[in-house]
């Protein structure tokens, strides 16, 4: 997980006075007058400022509360058919209008090694708009004191549940991001996320044996209202084996069963290798999602812009020309969007000013389309951008970022216990374990939180050792089942890494319980010394 | 802004901690610019400069403490810092573990700096970019880099008189040239001090060459395996053991280190005998800043595994107090010892194994054992009678570097390798190893 630590500490009252939008305004037409006058045959202005708050606790004591602020000015131009890009985080006209001519002067620089202009997709200019995460408590007005409270309590459950030790933790975010363009598009954006992790670790001090079980929640786009747990927020696992959580959470009720269950794992059976029929919550499935599906029809991955880290794309784009590439089993519909209410990828518009919209990424199997930005939507044909640009911050340069990947509910009526009731050799797998990952996303290796027995229809014991290993268009094509609508719930990951220098965003990954038949399932268990 | 030197960093820092009302005050100030070029599919992606500096205030009324940072320097600006940081402090529950501010330090600086370094330009990084394409281009094949540059300061100074400064400088590049079908792919990097003894068109050359030479891989079955894993290969998975080291992790049972029945494993022989770790931020090659900017603690050099031996834990102030130990500083480098021979003798001298350049997405499996998976990628090639007889197809690997470290064949001459996930910078041999476990084939070139 990579914590973002860069930013100045705020006081929490500080925190609620935007900076007015006539400034915001005025300092971006400095800009894209100043890169206009210099040669830009293109230019777009943010002005961020991002407000941060972490809170660390580990077992009764709390460790740290971080207040961070970051503000700043980022300046793209295109200027002899090259992109620029400078930032500065003085906020006057004169280092602003200074930050658009660097930028020029570094896109005129850059223009000597490049082989075609770059081509934008047109955006109509929408003139003074403003959006904001739908939310009803805000957690910067929460006093700290109830956060705290409010973790040490999760971790007193899991102490007093059986964990040895426990640590707990709360990332709250909010993004305000101003965007301008040439284009003619000032839009104003409040962003917020929160996300509460928790981990169990249960000791055997005289087997020596150590376990842990993270929490089950899913970071969510949405305000501090996500705690006020509500009967409605509660989803009972298959054969009940634990209880999960959809648009609330109990952290308190999961910190418990961490508790419960990371003590449990250390008697668990250890699983025999072989071939399973695999039975997927949710929790666990969006991961699988976000690896081999979302990073993998990132069109700049396919294009080769990724290939020094990130890497390449085995869904290349003949693929995808062919019409008839079977990513997977007809039950499988992948769709893309940023407007899911509640969703870590829900904004109104991208950081090129795209309205976000909903898109196939696979229809009934077959690899449809792509993840786009501004300036790749000509390479497969497309009008427009599909809104996918994204910066994680003022001073970094937006580029093609995943919006919310999500595979469709089944349309039969099936809840996950009438799932599991057809498996006759499989295994129960929740909560996102250890995942990796090939860099053209074929050869994968995941693992969970719980895994257990199914025989014969039957939930059976808690198993461990277990991660499944297969490659991504084999297993899609053994997707056999997906439970209907009343089981789809998000996951998602609250920092996901990509680029040089490296950034993080966020995203969600919506599903439902899932049925993949005959995957490899390894024993991870090792002796050393 | 510009960078600070040592007085206009102390004066600052004097003003914070005159400023402030609470029990004690700790101040970090840091600066640098930051200069990188990208490019992709022959041609630059992205370019840009980042400048920023960072004062961060944290002060403690008992066990009670805030931290706030800022971005400005005006007298008001720093004042609003300190009074936020109090606000906070104000707010925050008491924290058992809460260690007081330690006192004055004698600092013996780190040689960190190298003006070369310092100068790197526009034009220079340019140059590096267009080394990598146009070499690419004459072969006909893509190439996709990012080099990066770093001049800074770091300041760390408290209210019992601690104060030190020093400047440091960083490269860093690395490529990855395919071939235009895409079935070959190679890739090489290069971390130094002095940008003098940077070579572009050497690092470029080297990538271009394993490129070319990987296409048409053959698969090999999975299984165990001799290996040479070059520095590069080697460097996440080992640095990734290090956090086992944590002597509160080992006493408290969820570490490798762990006993059973209880304690930690200090002195005991978990490693073959040629294992040789340490960190020191004097190293010539791997130098860091003198002290660890969460204690404020002199870094020393510390063996950490000797002959094959735990030799040392890390200790927390809070966990040396509670266990009558004594303290240790975070460390920043680690340097593991090497042998004389180059990564082509350690070719030369084996009968049968895989060349792996690099490992890819490594991730914990079972903190246990320290189980790790990942990749190999971008040239991995199959040895027979001391030479490079054809690529192969890449393999996941699910291995624990305790294993790794207990399976050494060879070791060859160490090179300095920057953390990327990992947060040391890394003097690393070539390491020849057998039984390396392989476990399943991945079709990604």
């Amino acid at each position: 997980m990579l914590i973002p630590v860069f930013g100045n500490a705020i006081a929490a009252e500080e925190l609620l006075n935007p900076m007015a939008v006539a400034f915001k305004k005025s300092l971006a037409d400095t800009a894209l007058n100043a890169a206009t006058k210099a040669g830009a045959t293109y230019c777009d202005v943010r002005i961020g400022r991002y407000l941060n708050q972490f809170v660390t606790t580990r077992d009764l004591n709390v460790e740290n509360i971080v207040n961070t602020e970051s503000s700043g000015v980022g300046v793209r131009v295109i200027a002899n058919g090259a992109y620029g890009f400078c930032s500065t985080n003085l906020m006057t006209p004169d280092a602003v209008a200074d930050a658009a001519r660097q930028a020029v002067a570094i896109a005129r620089a850059n223009a000597k090694l490049q082989d075609a202009p770059i081509q934008l997709a047109p955006v109509k200019g929408v003139g003074e708009v403003a959006w904001a995460t739908p939310f009803t408590k805000d957690w910067r007005t929460v006093p700290i004191k109830d956060k705290a409270e409010m973790l040490i309590a999760a971790n007193k459950a899991g102490l007093d549940a059986g964990a040895s030790f426990m640590q707990s933790l709360l990332f709250q975010v909010n993004q305000q991001k101003y965007f301008a363009s040439t284009d003619g598009s000032y839009i104003d954006q409040d962003i917020h996320r929160l996300w509460s992790p928790v981990t169990a670790t249960a000791v055997d001090k005289a087997s020596g044996k150590f376990r842990t079980r993270d929490g089950l929640s899913s970071p969510a786009g949405m305000g501090y209202e996500f705690f006020d747990v509500k009967p409605e927020h509660k989803v009972r696992a298959a054969g009940g084996v634990t209880q999960l959580y959809k648009g609330g959470y109990d952290l308190i009720e999961d910190a418990r069963a961490c508790g419960r269950q990371a003590r449990e794992k250390l008697t668990a059976k250890s699983v025999e290798p072989g071939k399973y029929d695999l039975v997927l919550s949710p929790e666990h499935l969006f991961l699988t999602i976000h690896e081999s599906i979302g990073h993998a029809t990132e069109l700049d991955r396919v294009l080769g812009y990724e290939a020094n880290y990130a890497g390449t794309s085995f869904a290349t784009l003949d693929k995808w020309e062919s019409k008839k590439f079977k990513y997977g089993s007809e039950h499988v519909n992948i769709v893309a969007d940023k407007t899911t209410p509640g969703s870590l990828g829900c904004v109104a518009y991208d950081d090129e000013g795209v309205a976000s919209k909903r898109w196939d990424l696979i229809r009934n199997g077959i690899l449809v389309n792509y993840q786009v930005t501004r300036d790749q939507a000509h390479i497969i044909g497309e009008k427009e951008s599909q809104g996918c640009s994204f910066a994680d911050s003022w001073s970094s340069v937006q580029f093609q970022r995943m919006p919310n990947v999500s595979l469709e509910a089944g349309k039969k009526q099936l809840t996950p216990d009438e799932m599991v009731k057809d498996v006759k050799k499989g295994i129960y797998i929740l909560g996102r374990g250890s995942y990796s990952i090939d860099q053209q996303r074929y050869n994968f290796q995941f693992g969970g939180q719980l895994y257990y027995e199914i025989k014969n229809g039957k939930i059976g014991p808690m198993l461990e050792d277990v991660a499944y290993q297969s490659n991504t268009q084999e297993f899609w094509n053994a997707c056999t089942a997906i439970c209907d609508q009343r089981d789809w719930r998000m996951g998602g990951s609250f920092f996901d890494g990509k680029g040089q220098p490296p950034q993080v965003s966020a995203v969600s990954h919506g599903s439902s319980t899932s049925r993949f038949n005959g995957i490899n399932v390894i024993n991870t268990a090792r002796k050393i010394g | 802004m510009k960078l600070l030197n040592q007085e206009e960093s102390k004066r600052i820092c004097d003003k914070v901690m005159a400023l402030s009302h609470a029990d004690e005050c700790r101040v970090s100030l840091s600066g640098s610019r930051t200069g990188n070029i990208r490019y992709a599919r022959n041609s630059v992606s992205t370019a840009g400069l980042v400048e920023n500096t960072q004062l961060t205030v944290s002060v403690a009324f008992g066990k009670r403490q805030g931290t706030a940072s800022i971005n400005e320097f005006d007298d008001a600006s720093l004042e609003k810092a300190v009074r936020r940081a109090e606000d906070v402090a104000r707010l925050a529950p008491e924290n058992p573990e809460f260690m007081p501010a330690i006192g004055k330090q004698d600092f013996k600086g780190s040689n960190t700096y190298n003006a070369n370094t310092a100068a790197i330009d526009p034009d220079f990084r340019a140059d590096v970019a267009a080394q990598g394409i146009n070499a690419a281009r004459k072969n006909k094949l893509v190439a996709a880099g990012f080099f990066t540059d770093s001049t800074g300061f770091e300041v760390i100074a408290n209210s019992n008189g601690l104060f030190g400064y020093q400047q440091q400088t960083s490269l860093d590049f690395s490529l990855t040239v395919r071939t235009e079908d895409g079935r070959g792919s190679g890739w090489s990097s290069s971390a130094a001090y002095d940008a003098k003894r940077f070579d572009a068109r050497a690092v470029s050359d080297i990538a271009i060459e394993k490129a070319l030479r990987s296409v048409d891989a053959k698969a090999l079955e999975p299984g165990r395996y001799t290996v040479i894993l070059e520095p590069a290969a080697t460097s996440e998975l080992i640095g990734r053991m290090f956090g086992g080291f944590d002597a509160r992790r080992a006493d408290e049972g969820r570490s490798f280190l762990s006993k059973k029945g209880g304690g930690n494993r200090l002195g005991e022989k978990l490693f073959d005998e040629q294992v040789n770790i340490w960190a020191d931020p004097w190293d010539k090659d791997a130098p860091v800043l003198a002290w660890d900017a969460q204690s404020m603690m002199p870094r020393q050099r510390t063996d950490v595994v000797k002959n094959g031996v735990v030799s040392s834990l890390d200790y927390s102030r809070f966990w040396a107090q509670k266990q009558g130990k004594e303290a240790t500083a975070r460390h920043g480098n680690m340097i593991i010892a090497g042998g004389t021979k180059s990564l082509e003798e350690l070719i030369a001298s084996t009968k049968k194994g895989v060349l792996v350049t690099r490992t890819w997405y490594i991730r914990m499996v079972d903190p246990q054992s320290v189980l790790l998976t990942g990749l190999t990628r971008d040239g991995t090639f199959y040895i027979e009678d001391g030479k490079i007889k054809h690529p192969i197809k890449n393999f996941r690997f699910n291995e624990s570097p305790v294993a790794m470290l207990n399976n050494i064949d060879e070791l060859g001459r160490s090179q300095l390798i920057s953390g990327d996930e990992v947060p040391y910078q890394m003097m690393i041999p070539p390491m020849k190893l057998r039984d390396f476990n392989f476990t399943s084939l991945s079709d990604a070139v």
